[in-house]
């Protein structure tokens, strides 16, 4: 099955609110093998600025990714996720994600093109708390590797 | 809890000491939990050969991560990032065994922006290949 041209330039429903705890941030760090107490300590994290503690630059992508997950696992799209790499990824932060942020994530597909027997896909997503402020705003691009390689 | 670092003190060109982050399966596992990413290429080895793989690899975001962990802890806590970007060039196959793999990560300053930001790039290697490229990273500093 090939990946549907048409799905580029869709813009995806706005997720279902995910509430970030502390104890998913603690957890997502202690995966990530980061010891940070930022990620862990409310007291440290307030005498850094911030008003609860923050969560690691890169777990902004479970926001992003639990929204894209919908899209990509659109039938219609025909993504092959077994084949799927990761090709690119960015973050644009506003702030930090902090504990206690009620989180929104809207992907939009912006674009799909060959790479060869490879197909790029790339999704942007804005994170919104549901005041609806931008928190961030995540760009990644999967690569659905091609039969042959 | 590492120093922290301020803008006036940061000089463009600057390297950055490299640091060394194990990866192991049982990272992979950890982190196939922690950010809900179960794709069978991170944890079985079977199908991940199947689909044409060395062997288990990495999630490209549990190597981003520790590039970010590199930026965080030359940083200092009181500094923020505010962009944060990687291409993922290279697999980083991690085996069944005790050692796993490693990523080592270096930085350098590339620039000193207005509004206290500094721009990073970054460099992360494991079993001799560069498993990312045009990583960059920019962080506010006091």
């Amino acid at each position: 099955m090939a990946v549907n041209r048409d799905y580029a330039g869709r813009t995806f429903p706005v997720s279902e609110p995910y509430e970030v705890s502390r104890v998913k941030i603690a957890e997502f760090a202690t995966a990530i093998g980061d010891p940070n107490p930022l990620y862990r300590d409310k007291a440290a994290a307030q005498a850094a600025g911030h008003p609860d503690v923050i969560a690691p630059p890169t777990f902004a992508i479970v926001i992003s990714m639990a929204s894209s997950a919908v899209a990509m696992g659109d039938p219609g799209l025909g993504l092959n996720y077994a084949m799927v790499v990761h090709g690119e990824q960015r973050f644009e932060y506003a702030r930090p994600i902090v504990a206690g942020d009620v989180l929104t994530a809207q992907p939009t597909i912006t674009e799909i093109r060959d790479a060869g027997r490879n197909v790029m896909l790339t999704t942007s997503t804005q994170i919104r708390t549901v005041e609806g402020e931008l928190v961030c705003t995540a760009v990644g691009t999967l690569v659905e590797r091609g039969v042959g390689q | 809890m590492s120093e922290q670092v301020t803008y006036d003190e940061v000089e463009v060109g600057a390297e950055l000491p490299e640091v060394s982050y194990p990866v192991t399966r049982l990272s992979l596992v950890k982190y196939c939990g922690a950010s809900g990413d179960f794709n069978f290429i991170h944890w079985n080895e079977r199908i991940a050969k199947l689909v044409g793989l060395p062997d288990v690899i990495a999630h490209g975001m549990f190597t981003m991560a520790q590039a970010g962990r590199y930026v965080t802890d030359w940083a200092g806590p009181q500094a923020v990032v505010t962009e944060f970007g990687v291409r993922f060039s290279a697999m980083v196959v991690v085996p069944d065994d005790d050692k796993g793999a490693t990523i080592e990560v270096s930085g350098r300053v590339t620039d000193k922006l207005a509004g206290n930001l500094v721009g990073l790039a970054l460099t992360a290697r494991s079993a001799g290949d560069k498993v990312l490229t045009r990583a960059t990273a920019v962080v506010r500093l006091p």
